[in-house]
């Protein structure tokens, strides 16, 4: 099966219009040396329906969020996506379209964008926000070079408490620049306060804070941005945007430019991607920011209309100079996230995270009433992901619970080789008090067994 | 297209020259024209010193970036803060009130390089 | 005018519903301080009043599936529907990235045979999926360069390329922290070789390249380019964007190139979003296979079993949050299988086969800088319609418009002036390309007849030309109504 329309007939009557025999001519520019022979190599083509078949058998070979109760979250979380979403991205309208070079037939992708752009900054308390990087981490990445260029300082000082996982991405988009990270220590569970005081000087182009952070505790972000010494020193929030649907605004407590994944934001959890890096920041900064911005304008005949402005920093004008090198980005994925803040709505987003941080409570009270389970951050308020410790072999216990039909949640000693014991449990408005009890009911059989 | 009693530069720039050492720098006409609308003007800051040649700010137009450069070695003695608020100056009026910095030459020899207004207009139509 | 989804807000309305909350916690004092008394103002609608938003905005927009988009080195091919079936399955859309290896087997195997596929096309040795876009991979690459060079202790700060590159080139070399060298192309549209010696040494780290290049012009001297930058020690890099052109024909690892991107949402027909999602998975050769970021998919040595493997040694470390779009890799895989890589050759015939029809149709009316064989797209002028009747390349797109085809890519790449970029793709029949010569014979004709159509135009688009320079002067890039 192939999709090129051309009949053989058509075929020639082109060639020979072009004054060719065979279509072996078109590609006589390229020298003998270069050119590829072995056509054994190449394999043959299948039927829409063994192609279905084929991939089926693929997709059934995994294990799901369905075949599995998840308690597993770490940056990537098992949400309620309401039917409404996938209507509207399914819609070709938006997903056989491309960057909106034309605004003049571009006004639905390019009114979108700023309708996500204005979401955006209300749920994050700020003035701009780009129309995607290509997900949580490279956003941060991409707020770190972007906290330099404005500072034009290169210490970037990190709390421990920051996903190790995403600082990775972070060290490998600035491999080969004057970056200088600083790590800052952990203090049950949060930034150790005293240690940044310690780390911080006015050297420092910036701080990074995860909110809430890796172990899902609230990072106290007025705190910490009182101990800036430099004005030139950036606060980059990443925070999670369900989170932001109950918890104070970064930008109302001091955060220069808030990133974050936004998977969550009505994005199925596809091992990882496509998801969305959400952008934004205060206005003085637009100068050095990444990415496409929509603003509002009107046509010669006065009537509104949206186009893609200070493109000047874009790669495709300032080429070398420019402040970021992304060209594609996740457009539709802001079309999914757009149409669930929508849907939810002001009441919905503030119910999604109340549920999440109601359940998250439940299962907290009810898993450390276990003998052998501790609360691993006792005092420490957090959202609806938090750490216990087992008196247990995780693996093991990870192995079972699993043959029981649950994920039970992620080991923290894969991103943290000091903490023993420790289990992240993420708990999302999908939970129900019956999985949550008949999961502490098998963890307690397991425990004692 | 461009004006008598001007001297210009191969980069497009005009240089009026004021007393004592003083040059005052703006685009031309030409050089507004090709950028077309004229959306934003980083100035430089006065005081800040160039050798001829170094890029001493950018004009943005909206799809566009212009650099504009330094007739002539020396330091920026004032700037034409309008055009922050008013970038649409420098297509209006790119010989008056569309000039962007004033510059105290050290080399006052180097003006023997720049073009006068027949010679610009003959490179122009080149 | 399509009012703002804002502006259709009632407080109080709902388009949701939730299952009532089952257990009974309240806030703790812990958390008080931090919570915000008032949510987050976001629009409140009806499902129906949603629905009408939507697809009202969606008619708005110009799209693969209404007509002909030949945009110049976007490759907007159909995209076919059964591939968004196929991501939708549960069992690729709902996983967990922190799955472990045993409950993804089918993901796994899938990528280890897509990356079977990629490798016969390419000529590479090893791949990852890793990066989201044609541009992260080439970071992705720019970021090898880097810790090759500084592994084997050599000080290479400079990358060179051509200026009929693509912007994402030298913005990737400059986040390598390399200076960008630019070399002139020379007067058959392609790279100076003497240019290219001249800038070649060994504080040069390397080539980004595409070929064909974005002329849609074979580099001929490709080998001998290779050889220039390979004997002063420096990299190739192949930015794959333009593949659609060579596919089965020839491939970047016989050319030399020691790392490559391709770019799945050209290419292999995944759909491109509205602006996105992509996927720039690269390959790279086996001296630089320690280098890709962590981990790449590997069969376990007794069979099997398939496993993500993160033991490279001179690992970059990683380029996404997780492991790239994968639920993008799915639709390419499955346009892969479909087609098969005999299917994939022939697309790159059809597409060059399209592409020098409408060149050779069209090169009367519009000037030809570079007149000769093209590949999958080739590059026209209007700049004989502005020196004749100011007719500008923006109004001839703008034109076109009004006859319900998109526009090429105009004013790239910059060497050629008044550039109209035109990339039929290889799924426009014969009827479509003739359709499209016509539209562009007509706006030629009222160029020379008729210019104040042409420079008014569009005429019949739900709005008229933007005013683009107020909304830099007047920046309103939110909707303030609160
Ligand atoms: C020649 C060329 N290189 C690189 C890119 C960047 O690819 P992407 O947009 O997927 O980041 C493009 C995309 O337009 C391109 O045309």
């Amino acid at each position: 099966m192939a999709y090129y329309p051309h009949t053989s007939e058509e075929i020639e009557e082109m060639l020979s219009s072009l004054g060719y025999e065979s279509i072996e001519e078109l590609f006589e520019d390229i020298p003998k040396e270069a050119r590829f022979n072995d056509e054994s190599l190449l394999n043959e083509g299948t039927s829409e329906l063994e192609v279905s078949k084929l991939m089926k058998e693929l997709s059934e070979k995994n294990k799901t969020v369905d075949d599995y109760i998840c308690f597993m979250g770490g940056g990537a979380y098992d949400r309620y996506i309401p039917s409404t979403v996938d209507h509207v991205i399914s819609r070709p309208e938006f997903y056989t379209a491309y960057t909106p070079y034309q605004p003049e037939v571009s006004q639905g992708t390019l009114q979108h964008i700023y309708e996500y752009q204005t979401m955006i900054c209300r749920l994050t308390g700020m003035d701009v926000a780009n129309a995607s990087m290509y997900d949580g981490a490279s956003a941060l990445a991409e707020a770190v070079i972007m906290a330099m260029n404005v500072s034009r300082k290169n210490k970037i000082v990190v709390p421990k408490s920051l996903n190790p996982y995403w600082l990775r991405v972070v060290k490998t988009y600035l491999l080969g620049s004057d970056a200088e990270f600083v790590m800052v220590e952990e203090k049950n569970g949060e930034i150790d306060y005293c240690d940044l005081e310690d780390k911080i000087d006015d050297d420092v182009a910036a701080v990074l804070t995860q909110y809430p952070n890796s172990f899902g505790i609230v990072e106290n972000l007025k705190e910490i941005k009182d101990k800036f010494t430099s004005k030139k020193t950036m606060f980059v929030v990443m925070a999670d945007p369900i989170a932001l649907g109950l918890l104070k605004k970064p930008g109302d407590l001091g955060a220069d430019i808030v990133v974050g994944e936004g998977q969550q934001l009505g994005i199925p959890l596809s091992f990882g991607g496509p998801y969305l890096g959400y952008f934004a920041f205060r206005k003085k900064y637009v100068r050095k920011s990444p990415g496409r911005i929509i603003g509002k304008t009107e046509d010669k005949e006065g009537k509104r209309g949206f186009v893609m402005t200070y493109q000047t920093r874009e790669q495709h004008i300032r080429r070398e100079k420019a402040t970021s090198n992304i060209c594609t980005n996740q457009g539709l994925m802001t079309v999914a996230a757009s149409v669930y803040m929508s849907t939810l709505g002001k009441q919905g987003l503030r119910e999604v995270a109340e549920q999440s941080y109601k359940k998250a409570h439940y299962l907290f009270n009810e898993l450390t009433r276990i003998d052998g389970i501790k609360k691993a951050y006792p005092d420490k308020p957090f959202f609806d992901e938090f750490v216990i410790e087992v008196n247990t072999d995780l693996n093991k216990l990870k192995y079972k619970m699993k043959k029981e039909g649950y994920l039970p949640g992620i080991i923290l000693k894969h991103q943290y080789p000091e903490k023993d014991n420790q289990l992240l449990i993420a708990v999302t408005e999908k939970r129900t008090k019956e999985e949550m009890d008949s999961f502490v009911s098998k963890i307690k059989t397991i425990l004692k067994g | 297209m461009a004006r008598e009693g001007l001297m210009y530069t191969d980069s497009d720039e005009w240089v009026q020259k004021k007393d004592n050492n003083i040059l005052r720098v703006g685009i031309t006409d030409h050089a507004q024209s090709e950028l077309g609308d004229i959306v934003y003007v980083d100035l430089p800051e006065i005081g800040e010193e160039y050798d001829k040649g170094d890029d001493v700010n950018e004009i943005e137009s909206v799809k566009a970036v212009a650099e504009v450069k330094a007739p002539v070695s020396g330091k920026i003695v004032a700037i034409n803060d309008q055009l922050e608020d008013d970038p649409a100056l420098l297509n209006e009026e790119p010989f008056d009130n569309g000039w962007i910095f004033e510059i105290e030459m050290t080399d006052p020899d180097q003006l023997e390089n720049l073009m006068d207004l027949e010679e610009y207009e003959s490179k122009l139509e080149e | 005018m399509t009012e703002l989804i804002f502006e259709l807000t009632s407080p109080g309305r709902k388009a949701y519903t939730l299952p009532d909350c089952d257990v009974d916690v309240d806030y703790d004092d812990k958390i008080k301080d931090f919570i915000d008394e008032e949510p987050v103002n976001l629009p409140e609608v009806s499902e129906q009043d949603l629905m009408r938003h939507y697809v009202e905005l969606s008619t708005l927009n110009f799209h693969v599936d209404k007509g002909m988009y030949p945009l110049g080195s976007c490759t907007m091919k159909y995209n076919p529907k059964i591939n968004e079936d196929i991501a939708r399955l549960d069992g690729f859309s709902d996983i967990h990235p922190y799955s472990a290896d045993e409950d993804i087997q089918g993901l796994l195997e899938m990528l280890f045979d897509f990356e079977k596929d990629l490798k016969i096309l390419t000529g590479m040795d090893k791949f990852t999926f890793q990066p989201a876009a044609g541009a992260h991979g080439e970071l992705t690459g720019i970021k090898i360069f880097r810790k090759y060079f500084d592994n084997k202790g050599e000080d290479r700060d400079k990358i060179i390329v051509p200026d009929s590159a693509h912007g994402t080139n030298p913005a990737t070399a400059s986040m390598g922290g390399f200076e960008v060298i630019t070399i002139k192309s020379n007067d058959k549209g392609c790279v100076d070789l003497d240019a290219l010696r001249d800038a070649m040494d060994e504080t040069v780290a390397g080539l980004y390249l595409t070929n064909p290049n974005t002329l849609g012009i074979f580099e001929e001297d490709i080998l001998e380019i290779a050889k220039i930058v390979h004997d002063e020690g420096g990299l190739l890099y192949y930015d794959g964007a333009n593949l659609n052109a060579t596919m089965g024909i020839s491939r970047p690892g016989d050319m030399g190139f020691d790392i490559v991107h391709l770019n799945l949402h050209k290419t292999f027909s995944a759909p491109h979003g509205g602006g996105g999602p992509g996927s720039g998975p690269i390959g790279v050769k086996d001296f630089l296979t320690q280098y890709l970021p962590v981990p790449v998919v590997k069969k376990d040595d007794n069979g099997n079993k398939y496993k993500l493997d993160y033991s490279l040694e001179n690992t970059i470390g990683k380029i996404h949050g997780f492991f790239g779009n994968v639920g993008v890799v799915v639709k390419a895989y499955a346009y892969t299988k479909l087609l098969g890589l005999k299917g994939l050759k022939k697309v790159s015939e059809m597409a060059c086969l399209n592409a020098n029809y409408l060149k050779d149709n069209l090169k009367k009316d519009y000037y030809l800088k570079f007149n000769r064989l093209c590949k999958h797209e080739f590059v026209l002028s209007g700049k004989n319609q502005k020196a004749e009747n100011s007719v500008k390349t923006l109004d001839i797109a703008k034109r076109m418009l009004d006859f319900g085809v998109h526009p090429p890519t105009v004013y790239f790449p910059q060497i050629v002036d008044e550039a109209l970029m035109i990339e039929p793709t290889e799924t426009e029949s014969k009827q479509s390309l003739d359709n499209f010569i016509r539209i562009m014979k007509k706006i030629a004709s009222e160029a020379k007849n008729n210019p104040e159509t042409v420079k008014k135009a569009p005429h019949t688009t739900p709005v008229k030309r933007l005013n683009e320079a107020k909304a830099m002067r007047n920046p309103d890039l939110k909707y303030e109504n609160e």
